[in-house]
């Protein structure tokens, strides 16, 4: 090793482990018998595995994980929907007005939720939808529209104008033009928006909080807020159950890794 | 449009076509007044209003407001998300930095399985990072069991409960979820500046410091920019990671707009209360943002 790649490699191995120690400690929690005051980080002799049988069946997970894929399928789909064809309209269609309805749309972006969620409240109340998953689907497909409009317009705009001017010598319309030019054109831009929503509704916490009473209706990281509350002092039942609501986070993240960073990185600097 | 309009026929149908266009907006544009705007509006309007959220609300004016405004323990929220700009922003922006540039020319094999990790707090929801650092502060948590082991006994503590240090432990939790993408962004970021340009410095016979100030910071500009803004916004608005550590406490210290907001709201329930705080937690964040984005676009191009 040059003397030269020092130096990178102890900042690489600090900041590594300063990322994840708190992920290994809350892993040796997980594993300590249950019932027993784990100590910090201290791998068990006997790991038990079984804690997250256990933590599965105690948070009662099944309709858990049910609920939030209800969520994500309720707000995901519709919001790349309706998204790309605000993203299309404003960016290739030249409609008067778009650049101002572009700011009305960004300006959204800062917007924290809990400046929303007490007349939120009153207003599913008064729709008839609070405590159900309606609530936070609704919610969240209009909460994301300033993101999703922002991030497909953005692609459209890098789309050259001689496939619109085709597609327009073609004979077809900008519906057309639309759904079979367009779109399918759209699908590495649609994906990797489709990740971000699934991330940022799987991982709601506040609006699940407000809006639905009843933990089990909610997105697991609602409910295990609740957990917490409830089983806050039984540390090793808590880890596992923590442990539990990552895992599909971290494995979807696995799984889509290139386009999950790129989603994140391009995601942050667009908006 | 570059096709020249002679007949005033086609002008009519190309305007109608246009205003046709506002069809594909309207589904994104209802569901945004709905559920945005539309909340807005009525927080704005709640905010003049003594209201419990059941019987007959009371006008009041400004008075929600002056309440907030003119009263220390109702200020304090405010503060205390402005300092956590410290931890969520400043320190992440720095570190990153300096680590992105010590980076830069790093070759491993584990380039791929550090840049995983890096981002893993970021995957993961802010509920579960919550629950994460309270087991690292809790009276056996490995904060505690680390300073016993190296002697600091007298320094152990239930850090969560501690006036003192609540707060800055609240706060390095943030630091925790916000320097990892901090970081990627502007490795990214750095790998998009023109070799050229790294070369030339070392032509000129520039340091690594001259370099980084030459070369580095300027090119980054534009991530600098989205990191502070994004990391801002995450201060100013923070919530779960609050509401799951302290709830706010011991006492107030850990107190933030959103939580703040929260509890008059939906425990306390006052309604204008909660708006009032509300619509100055929205305004705080435009007057902080709108100038720094100004700042950070002006000529991002370069």
């Amino acid at each position: 090793m040059t003397r030269s790649q020092l130096l990178p490699r102890l900042v690489m191995a600090m900041l590594l482990l300063f990322t994840a120690i708190p992920f290994l400690t809350l892993l040796s929690a997980s594993l300590q018998p249950l019932g027993v005051s784990p100590r910090g980080l201290k791998w068990p002799s006997n790991p038990r595995w079984s804690n997250f049988v256990e933590g599965y069946q105690v948070a009662d997970m099944t309709p858990l994980l049910m609920s939030s894929t209800l969520i994500v399928i309720g707000v995901v789909p519709i919001s790349l929907l309706i998204a790309s064809l605000a993203g299309y309209g404003l960016a290739s269609l030249r409609i008067p007005g778009a650049r101002w309805m572009l700011l009305v749309f960004i300006a959204g972006l800062t917007i924290p939720f809990e400046s929303l969620i007490t007349p939120l409240y009153f207003q599913m109340k008064s729709l008839g939808v609070l405590n159900t998953r309606w609530a936070v689907i609704l919610a969240l497909i209009g909460l994301f529209m300033p993101f999703g409009v922002f991030w497909m317009r953005s692609h459209f705009v890098s789309i050259p104008n001689e496939i619109s001017e085709a597609a327009r010598i073609d004979g077809a319309g900008p519906w057309q033009a639309f759904w079979r030019v367009h779109l399918p054109l759209a699908r590495p831009a649609l994906t990797s928006l489709a990740i971000l929503l699934f991330l940022w509704t799987w991982n709601q916490f506040i609006l699940a909080l407000v809006l639905i009473d009843d933990p089990s209706l909610r997105t697991v990281a609602g409910a295990l807020g609740a957990f917490q509350s409830q089983y806050g002092t039984n540390v090793v039942l808590l880890a596992s159950v923590s442990v539990l609501i990552m895992a599909p986070t971290i494995i979807v993240f696995v799984l889509f890794r290139k386009q999950f960073s790129k989603a994140l990185l391009e995601g942050a600097v667009k908006g | 449009m570059r096709d020249s309009r002679t007949s005033t026929g086609r002008q009519v149908r190309n305007q109608y076509m246009r205003y046709s266009g506002w069809l594909f907006v309207l589904p994104a544009l209802a569901m945004y007044a709905t559920f945005v705007l539309w909340p807005l509006i009525v927080s704005v309007n709640y905010s003049f209003y003594d209201w419990n959220g059941i019987s007959e609300s009371e006008w009041v004016g400004f008075r929600n407001y002056k309440r907030i405004l003119t009263d220390e323990t109702q200020l304090a929220p405010i503060f205390n998300s402005l300092k956590l700009i410290v931890f969520f922003t400043v320190v992440p922006v720095f570190v990153g930095l300096l680590s992105a540039a010590i980076l830069h020319n790093l070759r491993s094999r584990f380039l791929g399985a550090y840049r995983t990790t890096l981002f893993l707090p970021q995957v993961i929801p802010l509920v579960a990072s919550g629950i994460v650092w309270g087991w690292i502060y809790s009276p056996t948590g490995i904060l505690n069991q680390t300073l016993s082991w190296v002697g600091l006994d007298s320094w152990t503590r239930p850090w969560l409960a501690d006036f003192d240090l609540a707060f800055p432990a609240v706060g390095v939790v943030g630091a925790w979820v916000l320097t990892g993408f901090c970081t990627l962004l502007l490795s990214a970021g750095i790998s998009k500046i023109d070799p050229n340009l790294y070369d030339a410095a070392k032509v000129d016979g520039a340091g690594r410091f001259q370099e980084f100030r030459a070369v580095t910071l300027p090119g980054l500009r534009r991530e600098i920019g989205v990191c502070v803004i994004v990391t801002m916004i995450g201060a100013l608005a923070s919530f779960d990671i609050v509401f799951i550590t302290t709830q706010g406490g011991p006492g107030r210290e850990t107190l933030v707009p959103g939580i703040q907001i929260f509890r008059a709201a939906f425990v306390e329930r006052r309604v204008g209360a909660a708006s009032a705080m509300a619509v100055i937690l929205m305004l705080l964040i435009w007057i902080l943002i709108l100038p720094i984005q100004r700042y950070f676009q002006r000529d991002a191009t370069r």
